[in-house]
């Protein structure tokens, strides 16, 4: 089975673009929410809308969960976008991040007569920028960098081989 | 494709000369990390300094501050005199629901997840009461406030009841009641000084519906005889309850709107149900319903008619006789005068008492009304339309209320001052005027925008010092960021009958207590007696009367 990656320089210099700049997107939403102390998720999932609505609204009715649903959100986006920028362990990373971006995606999905109280800043039919985004983390699972310039360099020497039988690195 | 063009990520071992390279690649985009960590700072450092306001504008982090229950307080024994659409409402308040209104509320929550009244009333608080006698003229009332005021467990039809209530017949027979420690007033504004009056005068704390009185002599009565028996009085001017009006009253108290010259308060209504265009029940005839005693207490009675002819106001009074059975009279009675107190008692008085209570501005010194009956031409003798003017002139300040009961254009209640206007709801927001003295030098430096509020406060959050935030105010402004957690978010006539009983056990004074009610009302009256005369009115401060042309 072939695991090594081989590409061009300018397929490399953009991936690895990709993966900074995604990467970059994530740390600086979790820091945002982490450094405004008053930050909670409570209003945009109380504005969920699609099918999956109930699920979010439900979430808001307790405050314990809220605290919880809160913490995970603000620490899964630095830790993945630390992860991305750094790549370390960044298809972990990516996969975490596509499963945040759907959650965000079945609450406020950019269906035909949805509308939202926070309005987007662009004009979307179904695939919004999260999707963009999601598809984007895709490509980067799929055309993995960090092996090449990133932590996991390092990592792979001294993770234990299953890391890459597995695909985790 | 040449070679030196391919990347390859090879695990085989590297000779010692390639380690710095090795570690060069794997550490490439480490210095990013730093450049987002600068780029944070700078922008923390920039939204900081930008946003503080604390200077100009000093608030308290304090929310608002309610009576809280004391632990192990005895039980009150509660009367109920009116089970109508107000008074199933302030019952369900205190604890006690129709039973086939949970039906209803479980319905609901089935039908739609997002419906938690149900579950919100099952989490309000215990206000450790018990109802022990109830009192409609209306049989149907009668039944369904006996039921009510046994569902101890707020339970449906198929629920487990407890002891039921004994059902009186007149209202003086409930007074006359020696297990009866306090009743809940909530019939036609025609009988609330009266049963109010009666109830003091048997020992009896009252919870009364606005508007404190009916006709001008009785106000004064009503106060004397309150004040006199000593009984806890609370006024239903729940409204009394609403955290924003507490802050409200800081925010003044402190200046920072700089002088308030005008303040406009607004009733925007357009239903035939916001219009007082209530159902006919059915089951109502002659039969089950007590006429005479609807009708109204004589001396009362007199009292208007003396003041109605007094004037030439005979065209208001009727048009049916009074004594001629009448449904749409007897459910309906807020369209006419023989009853009601109008758009003034009813409406008017909620906003006028936020007022008094943010700006504690007493009796105003005069009052102008105009408007007509405009679009709800269906008989009635009270306006659907009316604007009143109070002058204020020792506060340099106006208060204009305007009504409609056929638009339902959203006109809130602001605050407007030199430096700044305060638009008071559920929350409240502060927009700087862009001419103020205060904030000037805030406004230059682009710090203060005077487009948008820039001051927000929320219920349940903390109070801010810092300019909000357009995502804070978009989410404030549509009402969601209040929305309770755990469902403790408490509805403010609950909170208001809680005080009540509250002072009663305490002993203590209600927010909205005689005094409140009594200016209340002469506030109300003077609205009315201009709008019916046509004429400006006058307080006469010294006399405490009501003077009809100018005072020299």
């Amino acid at each position: 089975m072939k695991t090594d990656q081989c590409y061009t320089k300018a397929q490399l210099t953009w991936l690895v673009i990709l993966r900074v700049f995604i990467g970059w997107h994530f740390m600086y939403e979790g820091l945002v929410k982490i450094l405004n102390p008053k930050w909670t998720s409570l209003p945009y999932l109380l504005d969920s809308k699609g099918p999956a609505a109930n699920f979010f609204i439900k979430l808001t009715q307790n405050a314990g969960l809220m605290d919880i649903v809160n913490f995970l959100n603000e620490w899964a986006l630095i830790l993945i976008g630390f992860a991305l920028i750094a790549g370390c362990l960044s298809r972990i990373a990516s996969v975490g991040g596509m499963c945040l971006l759907v959650m965000y995606s079945l609450s406020h999905p950019s269906f035909v007569g949805a509308s939202y109280m926070m309005p987007f800043e662009g004009s979307y039919l179904w695939i919004d920028k999260n999707l963009v985004e999601f598809a984007a983390l895709g490509v980067l699972c799929t055309f993995p960098t960090s092996r090449i310039i990133g932590i996991d360099r390092l990592l792979i020497k001294v993770l234990p081989d299953s890391f890459r039988k597995y695909k985790l690195i | 494709m040449a070679t030196e063009d391919i990347n390859k990520n090879s695990e085989s071992a590297q000779p010692e000369s390639h380690g710095r390279r090795e570690a060069l690649k794997a550490l490439a985009t480490v210095p990013v990390l730093g450049a987002l960590a600068y780029g944070v700072y700078k922008k923390q450092k920039l939204e900081n300094t930008g946003r503080n306001i604390s200077d100009v504008f000093p608030v308290s982090k304090e929310g608002a501050s309610f009576l809280e229950p004391m632990a192990g307080g005895k039980q009150i024994r509660i009367g109920v005199i009116g089970f109508g659409i107000r008074g199933k409402q302030l019952l369900r308040a205190a604890g006690f629901a129709e039973p086939s209104w949970i039906d209803r509320m479980i319905e609901a929550n089935k039908s739609n997840k997002n419906d938690t009244r149900y579950e919100q009333y099952i989490q309000q608080d215990d206000l450790n009461i018990v109802i022990n006698g109830v009192c409609d003229i209306f049989d149907v009332y009668g039944e369904d406030a006996v039921l009510a005021g046994s569902n101890i467990n707020r339970e449906g039809s198929n629920g487990k009841f407890g002891k039921a209530p004994k059902r009186y017949r007149h209202y003086k027979e409930l007074l006359a009641a020696d297990d009866i420690d306090a009743v809940i007033i909530s019939t036609p504004d025609h009988w609330h000084s009266t049963m109010a009056m009666d109830a003091a005068k048997a020992g009896k704390h009252v919870y009364l519906e606005k508007p404190l009185s009916w006709t001008v002599p009785e106000t004064y009565m009503v106060r004397e005889v309150i004040k006199e028996t000593g009984v806890v009085f609370q006024l239903g001017h729940q409204g009394r309850q609403t955290d924003c009006y507490q802050k409200a009253a800081e925010i003044i108290g402190n200046g920072l709107l700089g002088g308030v010259n005008l303040i406009e308060v607004c009733t925007n209504r357009n239903s035939p149900n916001g219009a007082w265009v209530y159902d006919i029940i059915e089951g109502s005839s002659p039969q089950t319903i007590d006429w005479a005693q609807f009708e109204g207490d004589p001396e009362r009675i007199k009292e208007y008619m003396d003041y109605m002819t007094k004037y030439s106001l005979e065209r208001y009074v009727g048009p049916e006789e009074r004594s001629k059975f009448s449904l749409e009279r007897f459910f309906r009675w807020r369209c006419w005068w023989d009853y009601s107190t109008g758009l003034s008692g009813d409406l008017l008085t909620h906003e006028y008492d936020a007022v008094n209570q943010i700006m504690n501005v007493g009796i105003p010194h005069s009052a102008t009304s105009s408007g007509g009956i405009y679009f709800f031409k269906d008989g009635r003798t009270v306006p659907d339309v009316l604007q009143t003017t109070f002058e204020f002139p020792d506060r340099n300040m106006t208060m204009l209320y305007s009504a409609t009961q056929a638009s339902s254009r959203n006109r809130g209640k602001v605050f407007m001052g030199h430096d700044a206007s305060m638009e008071v709801s559920n929350i409240l927001e502060v927009t700087v005027d862009q001419d103020s003295t205060r904030y000037a030098e805030k406004i230059n430096q682009g710090i203060i925008p005077t487009d948008a509020p820039f001051y927000t406060y929320v219920p349940g959050q903390d109070s801010s010092d810092s300019v909000t935030s357009p995502t804070e105010l978009y989410f404030a402004k549509r009402g969601l960021l209040y929305t309770y957690v755990n469902g403790k978010r408490y509805d403010t006539t609950h909170l208001h009958i809680r005080e009540w009983l509250e002072c009663i056990r305490q002993g203590k004074t209600p927010s909205c207590n005689i005094d409140q009610a009594f200016e209340e009302a002469m506030t109300a009256h003077m609205g009315t007696r201009a709008y019916l005369e046509g004429r400006t009115m006058y307080w006469d401060r010294d006399k405490e009367e009501i003077v009809r042309g100018e005072i020299v």
